[in-house]
């Protein structure tokens, strides 16, 4: 029974090792929390229907549970390296695995919003992360740093997407929808919080997306404003000042505002050392590269090392839920050879 | 003088606007054409949050040959350079600035020379 | 003497080198004829003073010993040295030979050429003692024409990882001067082989050529050739780079007697300009070159352009203006000035800017963000905690934004209008009736120093916080924590601020060293002061930078300006922090 190492234990990992264990292989999830679902466990509810988070992490766990599938917790991936027979991996606990093929599901890590620090976050308490934002929707806990209730909440799209300034080139796709789908559940929530979205281009590229967007304005009353904040400041009463230019206007724009939600962006995580051991190639944007875009989607410069999900490029739920089960598919088209 | 004045056109009428001015621009700073109007520039300007100027709509007047209010304003900038360090485009555009007061200046030169001529 | 000495050989010689005279003094009297009339004044007045002795001094360690090339490299400053210096000798101790020999009078082609005419083994004061002397000081110079001929295939040899392209015309005058020397030990050589006399090299050079070749038929063509290869040389001076050496003297004098770059008088940069020797030295410290490959906007380049009459637009906008060539400049042109001279004004003259400054308050201390402190809250914010710790009564000038200091606006070449800017800000302040002026931008700092004359105390907050820290007002908790500090341009070469950020720095963390310090730190690359360099490029320097100061892992990168913070902090991992920020941070610990 040919043997499978996926590194990562997100939505990727957790559904494309219950594809191969359906398909046959012998599976190791590799995951360094102590938890499986990545950051999807730190998701309330997912666009554009709201569907619960935690539903579709446990259902995809639960098809997980498969006798071929053995679940490593709490191990990292220290290195990889590629011999005659196949991958041989060190791990945190002293131990090493072998396999014939090495899937890459390491996701993505979230853009450090301090490195904006035009903005304040770190030096501003309600200045927060969209990260940190759904936990809040997830505790129920809307209110701010010193427990009152926000009046007014500014979500900022493209922190760290779309930005030379900060090395990233490209466009995170999932952060408007994950802003507009935010604003919705705080106005669920509380309809007496005003919220307003800083946009440069709306991006709503999946089915319904654009009908969530619609249903923001026209429903919960979600007031969207074209031009890219660049600078927040504390008011002497602790409220934020936030300055923009108003570009369908033309002129420049200053507004208070209680909560500033950073649309954080994903940033790749190729960047592992084994990675770098095994010389997985990565492209211009650094996140993993596939050999063919159309074709081998899954495939790596390196054979038997395959990757799923956003550790290739930002991505959505629903699509890296199908990525890895292709990714599943390659592997096992692979071994069919 | 009522008899003579046409009517401005409301519109861009895009094919009559002489483009020289901003093809002499885009040639000596080309990093001008990805600007994507985000207006980050505009919101950090030093001198915009003081007097009439904005920069972004400046920028897109000018590549839409569009100048009355370009010559009008480009004069209010103070060269900070905050706009060039916030573009998330890494559009230079204090130099922007600069060679657009010079393909004015030039304009201008030529301006005067061919009414002399005549 | 009773006959006066000549040969029909030495009129090229003569000719050459009267022509060179006439129009050397023809063009310093045009120069001073230029000059303002209180540049004038300060000539009469420094002409009979101590500075001229000063500047006789200067002439002697920097033009004929090159005290300032050694420093940069030693093989480099010795060449240099070998050729200015062994020359010189050779003139002055050529002279007192000959004039002693003919007992005061003689044409002054005769110490050239005295060996000609004096070819047997002479007898006067000292005269033995001469002949070894000349020859020492001829060995000098054709070691340094050895070296330059060296540097010209291979510059590593002096020390240099490029040295000047140059072109046909200075090449041909560069030869004739290579020439000089092994044409002089050629023709003296024949003479002394010949007539059984000559010092350690010409003698036995001589002796050993007496024995194979017909010296009686070399004599005189050589000493032709000797007076040839002068007449070129000083024919072909003016117009090539050598005539630095009869500029720099010129240059040197100017400078003590207290004549000032001005933007009204364009002698002193011309003198600069053509004072330049190019010697390349600037090519190697410029990072454009090190770390982009950008070959053709170095000083020595954008010099070169300005006296052949070449476009230099690009090369004056295509500058950091860090001032890391003018730091090194062995002739010590103020490179920075005359590139911000060169870039062109296209704002009207008579435009008025809107700024109104409608601001007024009083207080004890300003203090100034400046633009770019905005881009960085965490620097201001600190800042205002550390000046409401001290206790002084101050007043946030620009808290809600507020006029550019104008310098951006002067090293972008727009001159009028950025004196507008000043005029607008300097009445700010004054109306204050503060004492003291604080800012956190090395940028205004170096502009509110230099062209605002407030006559209040202006300090970079560096400066501030050192002060606070010893009179006690402000107390800190040292941070477990190892940093390394960045000088800014702006503070460091351009202010002369070296100490006082160290000082509080030490105060507050463990300060390490880093490769390139001081006068020898790098530029972080966002400098405003380059107008065209795309954005990348700046990255790609910053990058560089930022690898050499953590070379050694520190904890921190500490620095003093905003857009140094700002640069450096996207352009690496480790932490990057202005100092004021880590004050404020020790400042809480307690």
């Amino acid at each position: 029974m040919k043997h499978i190492a996926i590194i990562g234990g997100g939505p990727a990992g957790i559904e494309s090792a219950a594809s191969l264990a359906q398909l046959g292989y012998r599976v190791s999830l590799i995951e360094k929390s102590a938890e499986l679902g990545g950051h999807l466990s730190q998701m309330f509810t997912l666009f554009p229907d709201g569907r619960n988070a935690a539903e579709v992490l446990s259902e995809l766990i639960a098809h997980a549970r498969q006798k071929n599938i053995n679940v490593m917790l709490n191990t990292e991936v220290i290195d990889a390296q590629r011999n005659l027979s196949g991958f041989t991996i060190t791990l945190s606990n002293q131990k090493t695995v072998t396999a014939d093929a090495l899937l890459i599901a390491t996701g993505f890590r979230l853009f450090n919003v301090a490195r904006k620090e035009e903005y304040g976050y770190g030096i501003y308490k309600n200045v927060i992360n969209s990260l940190q934002m759904e936990k809040k929707l997830r505790t129920g806990d809307l209110t701010m740093a010193n427990g009152q209730m926000p009046k007014r909440v500014v979500f900022l799209h493209c922190v760290g997407s779309r930005d030379e300034k900060v090395g990233n080139n490209y466009c995170s796709k999932v952060c408007c929808v994950t802003a507009v789908k935010q604003a919705i559940e705080i106005k669920k929530m509380n309809p007496e919080i005003e919220t307003f979205c800083f946009y440069m281009d709306i991006r709503m590229f999946g089915p319904y997306y654009e009908e969530l967007y619609r249903e923001a304005q026209e429903k919960w009353k979600v007031v969207f404003v074209r031009g890219k904040i660049s600078e927040a400041a504390e008011n002497i009463d602790g409220r934020l000042q936030i300055k923009a230019e108003d570009t369908l206007i033309g002129k420049p724009l200053r507004m208070q505002c209680d909560m500033l939600v950073a649309m954080a962006g994903m940033e790749s995580t190729a960047d592992a050392k084994f990675a770098q051991t095994l010389n997985v190639a990565r492209g211009l944007n650094r996140f993993y590269s596939s050999t063919d875009n159309y074709l081998r989607y899954n495939n790596t410069n390196v054979e038997g090392v395959f990757t799923a999900g956003t550790c290739t490029a930002p991505m959505n739920i629903i699509d890296t839920i199908a990525n890895a089960r292709a990714a599943a598919l390659s592997i096992h088209q692979y071994f069919s050879k | 003088m009522w008899g003579y004045s046409i009517a401005k056109s409301q519109s861009i009428v895009y094919d009559q606007n002489d483009r020289t001015i901003i093809n002499y621009v885009l040639e000596q700073e080309p990093s001008l054409r990805t600007c994507m109007a985000c207006g980050g520039c505009t919101s950090t300007c030093s001198a915009g949050n003081l007097v009439p100027f904005n920069i972004r709509r400046l920028n897109t007047l000018l590549q839409r040959g569009e100048y009355s209010q370009v010559k009008k304003e480009i004069y209010n900038c103070m060269l900070c350079g905050k706009c060039t360090i916030v573009c998330p485009r890494g559009v230079n555009i204090r130099n922007v600035v600069l060679k657009t007061r010079e393909a004015i200046m030039n304009s201008e030169k030529s301006d005067a020379n061919d009414t002399n001529a005549i | 003497m009773t006959q006066m000495p000549f040969d029909i050989f030495v009129l090229p010689f003569t000719l050459g080198m009267s022509l060179l005279f006439a129009y050397l003094l023809l063009k310093y009297a045009h120069w001073i004829w230029l000059l303002p009339t209180d540049d004038k004044l300060r000539i009469l007045k420094g002409f009979f003073s101590q500075k001229s002795l000063r500047a006789c001094g200067e002439i002697f360690m920097e033009s004929l010993l090159h005290r300032k090339i050694f420093r940069v490299d030693k093989r480099l400053g010795f060449m240099h040295m070998s050729l200015a210096f062994g020359w010189f000798l050779l003139i002055v101790i050529g002279a007192i030979e000959a004039h002693t020999y003919a007992g005061g009078s003689a044409p002054f082609y005769f110490p050239i050429f005295f060996r000609f005419f004096v070819p047997y083994e002479a007898d006067f004061f000292l005269s033995s003692v001469y002949v070894q002397l000349m020859d020492a000081a001829l060995l000098l110079v054709l070691t340094g024409v050895g070296m330059a001929f060296a540097k010209r295939f291979k510059s590593n040899i002096v020390g240099m990882k490029k040295t000047t392209k140059l072109r046909r015309r200075d090449k041909a005058v560069l030869y004739s001067l290579w020439l000089i020397f092994p044409m002089r030990l050629l023709a003296e050589s024949t003479t002394s082989g010949l007539h059984n006399s000559g010092g350690f090299l010409t003698g036995t050079l001589g002796t050993i050529m007496s024995y194979i070749l017909p010296l009686q038929y070399m004599e005189y063509p050589l000493w032709w050739g000797y007076s040839i290869v002068l007449c070129i040389f000083f024919l072909g001076l003016p117009t090539s780079r050598y005539m630095h050496i009869p500029t720099e003297m010129v240059l040197i004098f100017f400078r003590n007697w207290g004549i000032k770059l001005r933007p009204d008088n364009p002698i002193l940069e011309e003198v600069m300009i053509l004072s330049c020797p190019r010697c390349g030295i600037c090519i190697d410290r410029c990072q454009l070159n090190t770390n982009l490959n950008i070959n053709d906007t170095q000083a020595v380049y954008f010099l070169q352009r300005i006296r052949r009459n070449e476009d230099y637009t690009a090369q004056a906008n295509n500058c950091l203006m860090c001032g890391r060539c003018a730091s090194v400049c062995p002739v010590g042109i103020d490179l920075n000035a005359i590139r911000n001279r060169r870039r062109l004004n296209f704002t009207p003259k008579e435009v008025v800017l809107p700024y109104d400054n409608k601001q007024q308050r009083q207080a004890k201390v300003v203090y100034f963000a400046g633009c770019m402190g905005h881009l960085t809250p965490h620097i201001k914010n600190a800042m205002v905690k550390i000046l409401q710790a001290s206790g002084d009564d101050f007043w946030f000038m620009d808290e809600e934004g507020g006029v550019c200091c104008g310098r951006p606006m002067k090293l972008a070449g727009q001159v009028d209008a950025a004196r507008q800017l000043m005029d607008k800000n300097r009445a700010t302040i004054l109306q204050s009736g503060a004492t003291v002026l604080v800012t956190s931008c090395p940028i205004c700092y170096k502009v509110f120093k230099e062209e605002y004359n407030l006559n209040i105390s202006i300090l970079h907050h560096t400066e501030y916080i050192e002060q606070l820290l010893k009179s006690g007002k402000l107390k800190v908790t040292r941070q477990d924590m190892m940093a390394v500090y960045h000088d800014p341009c702006e503070l460091g070469r351009g202010s002369g601020i070296y100490e006082q950020p160290r000082n509080v720095l030490s105060a507050v963390a463990n300060l390490t060293e880093s490769s390139n310090e001081r006068r020898d730190s790098l530029c972080c690359g966002g400098s405003l002061a380059n107008l065209t360099l795309p954005s990348a490029k700046k990255h790609e320097l910053a990058k560089q930078t930022m690898q050499v100061l953590t070379a050694n892992n520190p904890d921190l990168v500490a620095t003093a300006c905003p857009l140094c913070k700002r640069t450096l902090q996207r352009a690496g991992d480790t932490l990057v922090m202005d100092i004021a920020e880590v004050v404020a941070k020790a400042m809480e610990c307690k």
